[in-house]
């Protein structure tokens, strides 16, 4: 059985056996629960389609949040991905599918937190958008999901998957890592190159911080969303085009345990640093408890 | 941890430990009421009387006070459901000395009059820690499968329970006794491995000087 203790693991392990690392998790989950295989992939696609019905719900142009401070930016992206833009109707698209599952989040939608809720819009704005265009099968897609889930159990075990202990980089940079080598394997690359790409997304976002305005799981939250999904993507790409990390995927993941311990506690999910420390946080934050105190 | 828990779980939004945690630690109190509720006195430290209401943490505990888990979609509408079926509710920010930022109190009426209360709080990633229930000092986390015995402190009483486990081939985790004076009303905490069967909650539960069983499953 394997301990999950390094991607490295799980790659030499897929490749030893010219397996994908989709496989490796999924056999090895499979033992570790005592449950069939079968029974393990029924859940994980309908972890699947939880992941779809928020796409589809958080797309509403009237979805607002709880506390009023966000929604209905993703349906706007959805209409702008029909021009094209400036990267074609694919990745804007992409983009919008993992901005409405993180607005719907926020408007207390029902959610696969991957890892966490605060970060559940990176493998949907992925993974479901590969599905979604016809770029890859609904058990692709599936199995997918495990080769995530297997990267995530190693950082989480290595490093921290929780703003509160590592930063922002630790949620929405484990979610686009895990994102980036499930994309690798959808587009044909080998569990080596799904290793890099993993590693070239937690390069990508080391030291980001988790600053969230008024405490809320919106502002930057939601958006940081979609630039971990264009991280996953452009990770992926370069992984792909045969380009290794030059740091190994194990010490990425190392490294950003060590600068999540060395941030201020100000700057891990306290709202008292970062963005959540602005004029217009304030701002903001005054504007929402005003709002609670007129509906009591 | 198991895969599920990365790509997991399935929740109402916006935050696990502000929503998820919330729904979890309203259901064991409900849980350790034992009945429907007809009134829950709620009161929030810390980052919770901050931001309750943007979290949906108002909504999330008295969701979990209804019985709902955490990935039902009624929580959003928990407290009009709250109120059409006779829940009153009532919430209040307050300080509560060296308590863990996300801490609450909860204090319920059952129909039948029944009260219980818990204080706990939630620690991130959906995982609670309740640290009061029916004002004697508990600490369970919610990670394992834990058994709540509230019982009479009388000889023998540990001893019937375990032995019960035992029989069973139930494997004690963590135990822990709290007894704020001899002869009084006590609380076991037993954290086990694996599943315990209703067969099991049905034996320990007509035990001498057993008050009542709580199972509070794993996430």
């Amino acid at each position: 059985m394997l301990d999950y203790t390094s991607v490295q693991e799980l790659c030499s392990e897929a490749e030893k056996r010219g397996l994908t690392i989709s496989q490796v998790v999924l056999e090895d989950q499979a033992q570790q629960m005592e449950r069939t295989q079968e029974d393990i992939f029924a859940e994980m696609e309908h972890r699947l389609t939880v992941m779809e019905e928020a796409v589809q719900a958080g797309l509403n142009p009237d979805l607002r949040s709880t506390s009023g401070l966000t929604g209905g930016d993703s349906a706007k992206l959805m209409d702008y991905a029909q021009t094209g833009g400036l990267t074609g109707s694919f990745f804007n698209r992409a983009l919008a599918r993992g901005m409405a599952v993180a607005e719907y989040n926020g408007a207390m939608g029902k959610i696969v937190a991957a890892p966490t809720a605060g970060s559940c819009g990176i493998l949907p704005g992925t993974v479901v958008s590969l599905l979604q265009e016809g770029k890859c099968s609904r058990k692709e897609a599936v199995m997918a999901l495990f080769t995530a889930g297997g990267i995530g159990m190693v950082i989480a075990q290595k490093a921290s998957i929780a703003g509160a202990q590592g930063g922002c980089q630790a949620e929405c940079g484990s979610a686009s890592a895990m994102a980036a080598a499930a994309l690798v394997e959808l587009g044909g690359g080998s569990p080596t190159q799904a290793g890099h790409a993993c590693a070239i997304a937690l390069k990508n976002q080391m030291g980001l911080v988790c600053d969230p305005v008024a405490g809320l799981v919106e502002v930057p939250c939601i958006k940081r969303n979609i630039s971990g999904i264009a991280i996953a993507f452009s990770a992926a790409e370069l992984a792909l085009a045969g380009i290794d990390s030059k740091i190994p995927v194990d010490e990425c993941i190392q490294a950003m345990k060590q600068v999540g311990d060395s941030m201020p506690c100000a700057l891990k999910e306290t709202a008292l640093g970062g963005l959540a420390a602005t004029p217009t946080a304030y701002f903001l934050l005054k504007k929402e408890s005003k709002q609670r105190k007129f509906q009591e | 941890m198991n895969v599920f828990d990365i790509i997991g779980p399935v929740m109402i939004g916006p935050s696990s430990s502000h929503t998820a945690g919330a729904v979890r630690l309203g259901r064991v109190a409900w849980k350790i009421l034992g009945e429907t509720a007809t009134k829950a006195e709620i009161q929030l430290s810390g980052s919770f009387a901050q931001t309750y209401r943007g979290h949906g943490t108002d909504k999330a505990l008295v969701a979990g006070i209804m019985g709902m888990h955490s990935d039902d979609e009624r929580i959003r509408h928990s407290l009009e459901l709250a109120e059409e079926q006779g829940l009153s509710v009532s919430f209040e920010t307050v300080e509560i000395p060296d308590a863990h930022p996300n801490t609450a109190r909860i204090q319920l009426t059952g129909q039948s009059g029944a009260k219980a209360s818990i204080q706990g709080a939630s620690i991130g990633g959906g995982n609670i820690l309740v640290s009061e229930v029916n004002g004697l000092s508990v600490s369970f986390t919610g990670q394992y499968n834990t058994l709540m015995v509230l019982h009479y402190d009388k000889p023998g009483t540990i001893a019937a329970v375990t032995n019960f486990m035992a029989y069973s081939e139930v494997n004690i985790g963590n135990f822990r006794l709290s007894r704020p004076r001899k002869g009084g009303e006590a609380v076991m905490t037993i954290e086990v491995d694996g599943d315990v069967s209703d067969a099991l909650m049905n034996s320990l539960k007509i035990l001498p000087n057993i008050i009542n069983v709580v199972l509070i499953r794993a996430i």
